[in-house]
């Protein structure tokens, strides 16, 4: 079982996010072309705390944004997301793609960066949830993204790639 | 050489009903020249995140045309410079206005990396920003205002300013939660 790109993207319009603020990783890059065919504005920045920055901004201006980044730049992006969150108490939302997480479960990479994601989203008090596109299907990316965007807090996915 | 505060004098004296987002030094000079829902002090703050913001805030706001202003400091501008180039994909109403005192100001007036050796003029245009102003005197910035601040944009005015050290850190005026409500208020 494994979904496709544009039922995540129909997944993210249906849960009712406005605009994605990303920088792609070579896993989440595949849902680039179902995002531009989308109502769903795309926003690309140069650095994931940037990406951040431009969601504060949207979502004080009305919108619903989800910033989609690699966790490689989640870490990098430390000191928007303790802003945004704890600062200036917004509802941030996050699908953060956890490199080689897919291979750790099969004990086949030394990649530490599934060592490390969960480590630091717990650090910055970000509620969260696993998620593992191999063995979802369209019915559970739907709940799983209705249930972030309409979580009052801040919250992330953890996207095992 | 102007000094910050005359850059934000002219910058008030042309003001309309755009957003104006400060940032670090400007947030302790802004609130006595204006008191506005309008304005958000962006403090606190994730350094260099002043101009995404405005950006989010054009692009939230894009069927109502709302037009934002974001004045951010050369050393904030300096640790997120890529928003620029983030920015000049689109044809936004954002005026980013660059107070480059060449410092550190709140930190007790370090030097920032290349101060006053950056050509910002040069490196806004090179990215893209359609419209780009320079100005390091209160008259010449006076007379340049009223044409920077209207218009399409985005736009980027580089104003070089004296230096001043001991300045107090700033504080914003109201909690962030009274700002961020008033701002939503006014932007219905």
């Amino acid at each position: 079982m494994m979904i496709d790109p544009p039922e995540i993207v129909s997944a993210m319009e249906q849960a009712g996010f406005t605009h994605v603020v990303w920088i792609p990783d070579s896993h989440l890059g595949r849902w680039e072309t179902a995002i531009e065919q989308s109502r769903l504005s795309l926003i690309r920045v140069c650095r994931e705390g940037e990406a951040v920055g431009v969601a504060i901004g949207l979502m004080l201006g009305g919108a619903q944004p989800v910033v989609v980044i690699q966790c490689t730049g989640f870490f990098e992006a430390g000191d928007a997301v303790r802003n945004a969150v704890h600062d200036l108490k917004l509802p941030l939302k996050l699908i953060i793609g956890v490199r080689s997480a897919q291979a750790a479960q099969r004990g086949a990479t030394t990649d530490n960066c599934p060592h490390f994601t969960e480590k630091i989203v717990t650090a910055w008090e970000l509620p969260h949830t696993r998620f593992d596109p191999t063995t979802a299907d369209a019915a559970t990316i739907q709940r799983e993204l209705q249930t972030l965007a309409h979580q009052p807090s801040a919250a992330a996915i953890l996207w095992a790639e | 050489m102007m000094t910050h505060r005359e850059a934000l004098e002219v910058v008030a004296r042309h003001r309309k009903d755009q957003v104006v987002v400060t940032t670090m030094g400007s947030v302790a000079i802004w609130p006595q020249l204006s008191d506005s829902p309008l304005d958000f002090h962006y403090l606190p703050s994730s350094m260099g995140q002043g101009v995404p913001l405005g950006l989010g805030l054009c692009l939230a706001q894009a069927e109502k045309g709302r037009r934002v202003i974001v004045v951010t400091g050369d050393g904030g501008l300096l640790m997120n410079l890529g928003c620029l180039v983030t920015v000049a994909q689109y044809r936004v109403p954002l005026y980013i206005l660059l107070i480059d005192n060449g410092l550190y100001e709140v930190t007790g007036g370090q030097p920032v990396a290349g101060a006053r050796r950056t050509n910002f003029a040069v490196i806004a245009q090179g990215v893209g920003i359609p419209r780009v102003y320079e100005c390091s005197e209160r008259n010449a910035w006076a007379a340049l205002a009223g044409e920077a601040l209207q218009g399409e944009g985005p736009v980027f005015a580089w104003l070089k300013v004296q230096g001043e050290w001991g300045k107090a850190t700033p504080t914003a005026p109201r909690p962030m939660a009274e700002q961020i409500a008033r701002l939503r208020e006014a932007l219905r």
